[in-house]
């Protein structure tokens, strides 16, 4: 601190600074650019892994806290070797494919509308906003009464969970395609279902597509609470039951099923984006 | 075809913007309209195109387009406007397909307007890669493509630096040399203004009026780099607009 406080002494003087010999200018710029370094993410998860193994072996974290994390990954080995984990994962994955799937194909096609017409737009979102905050793990009942306690109310809770936020993030892209590309398209003769198959939704797939690894997360979320009511197998299924028993491994190895189901999706969203937005500067 | 303004005049709400403006534009002439920010001629352009409409008056098609004219009415924007997620040639198709030209014979005209805009090498670049000169150079290609009967161009040059202005000032000369087109081009800029123009519209401020219509004789391709006719013509232009781009930028705006 006082060596700087000198220099700019020096700098107001200006006695003792040689002429022609001048000291460097400090650099102020850099940062504010974050890059990913991927290795980092991993190393953070070995650190705590290892560390809730080295916690729990010692007895500094006592069993009943946290299950340990070697007994853990003997649960999920049982499990794959049983069989029963694909017994579990297999329809869990076709719940949610087929709810997200509907959810997602109706929300982008509302989202689109919202986005074009101005009646569409005032009616649909407040009614949008209004559903948005609702946890649709209440309404749970009532799509058990709507549509059975089979695999219908569970793909309607996905789907409904969904929609929303694909929605919003649609139309909101939409909002944002370049006004001036779809004067262009109009001033070229292109037909109104032209522009928006080769305009308006390229233009909005960035944001359709960040909109979507959100409604994908819920949808993993929201995959447990459908499993709540008359359901054999499936993860959620799997992770309530080890919940109500409180057999902590059982429930840490399904959560874990539960993340890396996400960190693929999320993977396979990073994927399709490079491929469908390479053309992004 | 000709194009014939009728007293168009223009108001928002109660604001006016444009007042009484006749012009014809007769086919194979370029007309340029300057005037300071602000007097509407960026409006009167759309109205020509028919992107927006005047309040008053009408913009008339006197006969027939030619033959093989696609887009009879065809823009060029200022800020390029190609799609970003298509190549080069991908943007071309693209106003070709809704008139149902596909296959060899799109990339016949595909070829070709690439070959006239010297962009047969970057064909498949896409936008992204491109500078702005040879962005604009992909507009002007993508317009040639629709065989317009009358471009309209508004401001194409004014996102560029000067040495690519230039340059694509000495294309369209050429462009034009080759086969003549007709063209409504808008500019702030004078020089551009008188290099390109066989007419040139000078509009007052707000509400925009014509104040004169200035006609420089002198064959396009005679034209040169500080010619003294031009010189002189632009001179004269100025002195018409110093005043009224003074008052122009002195004045709030209401939009």
């Amino acid at each position: 601190m006082s060596e700087v406080a000198g220099n700019s002494e020096t700098h107001g003087t200006n006695d003792n600074a040689a002429p022609g010999k001048g000291h460097a200018v400090s650099f102020r710029g850099g940062g504010f650019t974050p890059q990913s370094q991927p290795w980092i993410g991993f190393f953070v998860f070995v650190v705590l892994i290892v560390l809730a193994e080295w916690g729990t072996r010692t007895g500094w974290i006592s069993a009943l806290t946290l299950p340990r994390p070697s007994d853990v990954l003997q649960t999920f080995q049982e499990l794959y070797e049983s069989g029963l984990l694909f017994r579990h994962l297999g329809p869990s994955l076709s719940r949610l494919w087929v709810g997200a799937a509907i959810g997602v194909s109706i929300g982008i096609s509302v989202g689109v509308l919202i986005g074009l017409f101005s009646y569409i737009r005032s009616g649909l979102v407040p009614v949008v906003a209004a559903i948005f905050p609702i946890p649709k793990i209440a309404l749970l009942p009532l799509f058990v009464i709507w549509f059975g306690i089979g695999e219908g109310s569970k793909y309607a809770l996905i789907a409904f969970g969904t929609f929303t936020p694909t929605v919003v993030a649609t139309y909101g892209a939409v909002d944002n395609v370049d006004r001036t590309l779809i004067r262009m398209g109009q001033s070229f003769g292109l037909s109104w279902w032209s522009i928006i198959r080769k305009i308006v939704l390229p233009g909005a797939m960035p944001g359709i597509l960040s909109g979507l690894r959100i409604s994908l997360a819920i949808a993993i979320i929201l995959l447990v609470a459908a499993e709540m009511l008359g359901a054999e197998y499936g993860i959620g299924a799997y992770i309530l039951e080890a919940g109500s028993l409180y057999d902590l491994e059982r429930l840490f190895a399904g959560v874990v099923i539960l993340s890396l189901l996400g960190v693929l999706v999320s993977a396979c969203i990073g994927l399709i984006e490079r491929r469908l937005l390479s053309w992004r500067t | 075809m000709d194009i014939r303004l009728n007293n168009i005049s223009h108001s928002y709400d109660d604001f006016e913007v444009m007042r009484d403006i006749s012009l014809e534009i007769s086919s194979g002439e370029i007309v340029c309209i300057v005037g300071p920010s602000g007097c509407g001629k960026s409006t009167l352009l759309r109205f020509i195109g028919g992107l927006e409409r005047p309040s008053q008056g009408t913009v008339l098609q006197l006969g027939a387009p030619p033959k093989g004219c696609l887009n009879p009415l065809t823009y060029i924007f200022q800020d390029f406007a190609l799609l970003p997620w298509r190549s080069v040639s991908g943007n071309v198709s693209l106003v070709l397909e809704d008139h149902g030209i596909k296959g060899a014979e799109a990339q016949k005209i595909i070829d070709d307007v690439l070959a006239r805009t010297k962009l047969s090498d970057f064909a498949k670049a896409l936008p992204k890669q491109l500078s702005g000169g040879m962005k604009q150079r992909v507009a002007i290609a993508r317009a040639l493509a629709v065989n317009p009967a009358v471009m309209l161009m508004d401001e194409p040059l004014s996102a560029l630096d000067a040495q690519t202005r230039e340059l694509l000032m000495d294309d369209l000369v050429d462009l034009w040399t080759r086969q003549p087109f007709t063209a409504v081009y808008v500019t702030h800029n004078l020089a551009e203004a008188v290099r390109l123009g066989h007419r040139i519209v000078v509009l007052s401020r707000r509400p925009g009026q014509i104040r004169e219509v200035v006609e420089i004789d002198k064959p396009l391709d005679e034209r040169e780099f500080g010619d003294a006719t031009l010189e002189r013509a632009q001179k004269h232009l100025w002195q018409l607009m110093r005043d009224e781009a003074r008052a122009a930028d002195a004045e709030l705006i209401h939009v």
